[in-house]
This record gives structure tokens, C-alpha cells and sequence, in this order.
């Protein structure tokens, strides 16, 4: 398997300014510090990390949504490769057909003055604009295919947004950001403002979709239960940086990083008999604009020693794909969701 | 008087609540009856639009504009043995207030919204003391930093002089949670309080609030639609939908006998980390849930349930079944609450 989405060493900064009138930058929040990763055609990648870790910041500038401070993301479209990061604008706005983003809030991310109908018609107008003309009756055959492979009916597409629930907003969006069939999309918490009955409708959904249009997802959530079942590999932030990198496998059975186990450890399990509680992190998240020396863990970690707080460890591969930035990865003997206290349902 | 053993904290029966809309009066929550005892955890578990926050609103009348309590009661014994029906008091006026903020503590989703920006932490918890209980300001105030302690914010005493905007989310829910607390409530209401929370951060606040449970005795209603938190937090469970209580009970009985279908349907429909499987998909429920002004008739859930049966389910209300303290809403409630 290629892959799909090589990101190499990517920084996004925040500039802090103050003063409300004539403001000045004072200094930078590094959102997204000295990131790599790939993905895979057809793969999902999950990252996941709590707020703050700069999840959505690197997705964000994955699609040059942000642009970054430093670093190269590169796509690969059949066979061809396409360098995000070195291009110019106009280039930029056609290599965009190839990746787009679904956001979290499908209450703020639909135009509520649109039908449907033209919420999914816009971006193949706009495409035309670039050279792929279509025809009218050709852009109705596209958006009505998109929307019934979403599970939207026909004469759902005259409506406007405000006739449809949380979930079917969501299916509009999906929608709206396949009808140029992309290759990668960046799913940005779909279904975190969805509830419990609807989110496993859309995480199913974007299962399907990504069978049936051969889809890449870079897939960002603080739900690591719901990440566990759309994603092939896991990736796991904490401020700014990838602490683990893994297959969903590994990072959940057996992580690597003292993070990732007090992450798991913290996800309430639903079985009154589980053994499971949250190992409790010394203090509170550092403030990104100044992180700790060495480690940025180093402050809450159980294990932290001289070193950690000396020196920052590089996220560095253990065997098979699985990779941490931890000192002693090797040595340490971390639970994974298994052995916290997670009983697995009969696998169907 | 001294609080009868037997008198729950909290027993509300048969409460209604309307909205009037333009003179029409929309059931919102229909019959709604629960209990909870000294020490007790009830977690009111339901969908979004289900009726559970507006449920909770109505035990401190605090329902908004145009919503009104339209029957039942809201009997509540204080720890003291007065026993008051909140359904029959005001909105304002000195008996709700007596209770509201001192006898029952609330605590909800957003703390940066419940507090006010430009008064300090302290002059907001001890603001609570002064007006409920006849102190002067300087014990107030070492009240509000006791309590800011006990509930695990660093420096208590310093932290009395600093902006909400200086706390961090966990550290706002915290205060939140001491301001709730410092007049010793005999109920708490907890609707959603770490919602807005990261994992990590959550799991603090609930084992705070089982370590305050302990401690207090207190009676907690906990609203939210988090599976996970209910079995880790609760002793009983009602499951709410579409404005009714559709099943009651034990919390061990409902995730391992539970016997309304849309209960069976939220277990099987949440993500769970022990099977993590590629290609293992969470069963969804069809369709979505009703709006108010347009609530099915008969079972209100039978448009979306596996096993309704056609015409009677949507036809007439389903009965009501319950074996000791395990209750349910279902025509087919008898064989599935069998032993």
C-alpha cells in the first residue's frame, strides 16, 4: 500500500498578541510542533488527544486551512505528486478538490439560506469555474447520486437545513464534502454533537463510504471509544506533538506512552462491574505558549525522572509501525484498555 | 423535627411539563416519577430533546419563559426534616429561595457561563453563604476557600481572589462544584457537569463527586446521556425518551437486564474500548428523535423499535410493568422483566 498523505515535519504557530487598539505580537503558541506522518490509500488515521493538543490546528493545516510555520505536506494522486505546501493560491484552490473537511457542528457549517440541492451543488459550480465544465442536468446526476449514497432522499434536496435533525444535517455535510470525490477527508469530530443513537449511524455511514469511494480519512476525535471503530492506526497528541503512533491494536492493548494509558484509563466504561478507574494526572495541562523543558509530559507523568524533565524524547519507532516519545518505552510496563478493566463484547 | 429515615430526599410523581405556545399547551415531559434516598445516586439518562435538563430545571423552578409545571409534585425533605411540595411554590419569592443554592446545590454543563466575569471566585461562593445563612463576610469567605480545598483546587485561599477567566475548564467545574456545596445541600443536581470536559479532567470531577457523596451523604440526581459515566456513577438509572420515563432501575439490572427496547438499543449503540475490531460496526437506531410537536402516538418509541407490534403499539399507550424496583413502559415489558 502508497501512501496517500506524507506529512514531514510540520509546525503551525499562533501568534499571542496584546493590546486591544494597537496590538502587538508579544510571542507564539507552537499549536502543532515538528509533526510526521503518513497515510495510507484507503487507511484511516485517528487522532485523538484533549483539547489544546493542536488535533484540530494539524488538521487544519494539512489542508493549508492554517498555513504552517514550517514543514511539507505532500499528496499522491495517481501517482502524481502534489506538494500542498509549495503552492501558490490558484493551484492550491484546484489541488483542494482532492481533500476536503467535515466539520463538528453541522448546525454551523451548512449555509441556512441554501437548499440542500445547492449546498451540494456549489462545489462542482465552483469547479466548473476551474476548467471541469458539467452540465446542469450533469451537476443534478452528481449531487443526486452523492446524496443517496449519504442517505438523503431526492425530495429531501429541496429543503433547507433548519428542516433537518443533527444527524441528517451531518449526512448533508458528508455529502457536500464527497460530491467532488476527494481522496483524503479530514473528519474533524463528526459526530461528537451528535447523540449516542445517531453518532453510531454516521460513524457506520463513513465506514460505508469509504468502501464503497475508496476513501482516506484523517479522522480527529476526543472519543477514543468511537475512534477505535473507524480507524486502522491511532495517533496520539499532546501539546503540539505525537506522543504515540500505532495500529488501534497497539496503541489501545498495549500503548507505549504513560499519556496514552491515562488516556484510556479515563474513558468511563459502560458496565457498572468494570474494575476500571482513571489514573489521575498530577496537575493541570502546561499552558501551550509555555511548555515544559524536555518532555512536555514530564509535569503529570507518574514515571517522570532527571532526564524527562532534561530532555525532550523523540517520537521513535519500537517494532512493527508502533512508535512513542517516551524515554523508557521499553522498560515501562503500561496497561492498555484490555487490562484496565475493559471487557470486551462477543465479536460478531 | 428530624428527617424521617424512611422519606426519600427527593420524590417527585406524575410531573407534567407544558409549553405554552400561543396558548396551546405542549406536553414537554409526561408522568414523570422518580425517588432519591440519602446517599443516593439517580442518573437521569436520555437523548437530547428527552426532557431531562428541563426536568431538573423544574426541581428549582427555574423553567424558563412560557414552560410550566402542569401537574404532579416535587416532595423534598431537607436534611433538617422540612418537608416542602416545590412544584406548588413560585418562581421567586423567599421559600424557593431558601432551597434553591443552599439546600439543593446545582451544578451544570458550561462553568464559564455560570459565573459571572467580573466578580471573583471567592466573592461568588461566599456570596452564597451570606445570603442563605446569617454570617458575616470574613467567615463566608473562609467557608468558600474550605470548600474550594476540599474539592482539590491548589492554594484555596489565594484562589478566593482570582477571575473565573484565570481558571481552566476543570478548575471553573471545580469551583462550580464548591459553590454548589458550601451551604451542605442535602440534594445535588449535576446535569451534565463534565460534558465540556476533557477525559482526563472528567475523571477527576467524578471521582470528586463520589468522594463528596461518601462523605456528605448527599442525594445526587446526575443527568446526562454518557453510558459510561452512569454505570460508573450511578446506583439507580431512569432512561428518559421523548418526555417520558420509559424504564427504572437498579444500575446493574439495567445494563445487564435491561427490558425497554430503546434502552436495549443506547447499550448495543455505544462505542465500547474493549472491542476495537475493524469491521465490528455499533449498531445504530433507525430514524431520530421525535420533536415535541410532533410526538408519535401510542409508545412514543415504536417507529424505531425492533419489536413493536403493529397496530397496538402505536395505538395505545403501553402498559406499565414493574418486578421490586426494576420498572418498565412496554407491551412486552412483562416476559423481559422475568427473572
Amino acid at each position: 500500500m502508497s501512501d496517500l498523505l506524507t506529512v514531514e515535519h510540520l509546525s503551525v504557530r499562533f501568534p499571542i498578541r496584546s493590546g486591544a487598539v494597537w496590538s502587538k505580537v508579544v510571542g507564539h503558541v507552537t499549536a502543532v510542533d515538528d509533526v510526521s506522518f503518513t497515510i495510507a490509500h484507503g487507511e484511516t488515521l485517528g487522532l485523538v488527544g484533549e483539547s489544546g493538543s493542536g488535533k484540530t490546528s494539524l488538521g487544519q493545516a494539512v489542508l493549508r486551512g492554517h498555513e504552517p510555520a514550517a514543514g511539507r505536506v505532500t499528496l499522491d494522486i495517481d501517482g502524481r505528486r502534489i506538494a500542498i505546501t509549495s503552492m501558490g493560491k490558484t493551484e492550491l484552490r484546484e489541488a483542494r478538490r482532492h481533500m476536503q473537511m467535515i466539520f463538528q457542528d453541522p448546525y454551523a457549517s451548512l449555509n441556512p439560506r441554501m437548499t440542500v440541492r445547492d449546498i451540494l451543488s456549489e462545489p462542482l459550480i465552483a469547479g466548473a469555474a476551474r476548467g471541469e465544465r458539467l452540465s446542469r442536468t450533469q451537476i443534478d446526476a452528481r449531487v443526486v447520486d452523492i446524496a443517496t449514497k449519504c442517505g438523503l432522499s431526492r425530495d429531501q434536496l429541496n429543503r433547507f437545513p433548519h428542516a433537518f435533525s443533527g444527524g441528517q444535517r451531518q449526512r448533508i455535510a458528508i455529502a457536500r464534502a464527497l460530491v467532488l470525490k476527494p481522496a483524503l477527508v479530514v473528519c474533524d469530530e463528526p459526530i461528537s454533537s451528535l447523540d449516542v443513537s445517531i453518532q453510531a449511524q454516521v460513524l457506520n455511514l463513513l465506514a460505508e463510504l469509504q468502501e464503497t469511494l475508496g476513501l482516506t480519512y484523517l479522522f480527529i476525535a476526543h472519543d477514543l471509544a468511537a475512534v477505535a471503530y473507524v480507524c486502522d492506526r491511532v495517533a496520539v497528541m499532546y501539546l503540539g506533538q505525537i506522543v504515540e503512533l500505532g495500529t488501534t491494536r497497539q496503541v489501545y492493548y498495549s500503548p507505549k506512552h504513560p499519556y496514552t494509558e491515562a488516556l484510556m484509563s479515563a474513558v468511563p466504561e459502560p458496565d457498572p462491574d468494570s474494575t476500571r478507574r482513571p489514573i489521575l494526572l498530577a496537575g493541570e495541562r502546561p499552558d501551550p505558549a509555555h511548555p515544559p523543558t524536555g518532555c512536555r509530559f514530564n509535569t503529570r507523568c507518574l514515571h517522570a525522572t532527571e532526564t524527562c524533565r532534561a530532555v525532550m524524547p523523540p517520537l521513535r519507532p519500537l517494532g512493527d509501525g508502533h512508535f512513542a516519545a517516551c524515554h523508557y518505552a521499553e522498560t515501562l510496563e503500561l496497561r492498555g484498555a484490555l487490562a484496565l478493566g475493559a471487557a470486551a463484547t462477543a465479536t460478531a | 423535627m428530624t428527617a424521617s429515615p424512611d422519606f426519600p430526599v427527593l420524590d417527585v410523581s406524575g410531573l407534567s411539563i407544558a409549553l405554552d405556545n400561543d396558548g396551546v399547551q405542549v406536553p414537554i415531559t409526561q408522568d414523570v416519577s422518580f425517588s432519591i434516598a440519602r446517599g443516593e445516586v439517580l442518573a437521569l439518562v436520555g437523548e437530547s430533546g428527552s426532557g431531562k435538563s428541563l426536568t431538573a430545571l423544574s426541581l428549582l423552578q427555574l423553567l424558563g419563559h412560557g414552560l410550566s409545571v402542569v401537574a404532579g409534585q416535587i416532595q423534598f425533605q431537607a436534611r433538617d426534616g422540612g418537608r416542602t411540595d416545590i412544584a406548588r411554590l413560585g418562581r421567586s419569592g423567599h421559600a424557593i429561595e431558601a432551597l434553591r443554592g443552599a439546600r439543593i446545590g446545582m451544578i451544570f454543563q458550561e462553568p464559564m457561563s455560570s459565573f459571572s466575569p467580573i466578580h471573583t471566585i471567592g466573592a461568588q461562593i461566599a456570596e452564597v453563604v451570606e445570603v442563605h445563612e446569617k454570617v458575616g463576610r470574613k467567615e463566608a469567605r473562609r467557608r468558600a476557600a474550605d470548600l474550594l480545598g476540599k474539592v482539590g483546587i491548589p492554594d484555596p485561599v489565594g484562589a478566593l481572589d482570582r477571575y473565573p477567566a484565570q481558571f481552566s475548564g476543570g478548575m471553573r467545574q471545580r469551583a462550580m462544584i464548591a459553590r454548589a456545596l458550601v451551604c451542605g445541600p442535602s440534594l445535588l443536581i449535576a446535569d451534565e457537569p463534565t460534558t465540556a470536559l476533557d477525559v482526563t479532567i472528567q475523571g477527576q470531577i467524578l471521582e470528586l463527586l463520589r468522594a463528596l457523596k461518601r462523605e456528605l451523604g448527599m442525594a445526587i440526581l446526575f443527568i446526562t446521556h454518557d453510558l459510561g459515566i452512569v454505570a460508573q456513577m450511578a446506583d439507580r438509572v431512569a432512561i428518559m425518551y421523548s418526555g417520558r420515563i420509559v424504564e427504572s432501575g437498579p444500575v446493574r439490572d439495567i445494563f445487564r437486564h435491561p427490558a425497554h427496547p430503546y434502552t436495549r438499543a443506547l447499550l448495543d449503540a455505544v462505542p465500547r474500548l474493549g472491542d476495537i475490531d475493524r469491521g465490528r460496526r455499533i449498531q445504530p437506531i433507525a430514524g431520530s428523535i421525535p420533536n415535541i410537536f410532533e410526538v408519535p402516538g401510542g409508545c412514543r418509541f415504536h417507529p424505531r423499535c425492533p419489536v413493536a407490534v403493529l397496530p397496538r403499539c402505536a395505538a395505545s399507550a403501553p402498559p406499565r410493568h414493574s418486578s421490586g424496583r426494576h420498572e418498565v413502559e412496554c407491551i412486552h415489558g412483562e416476559t423481559e422483566l422475568a427473572p
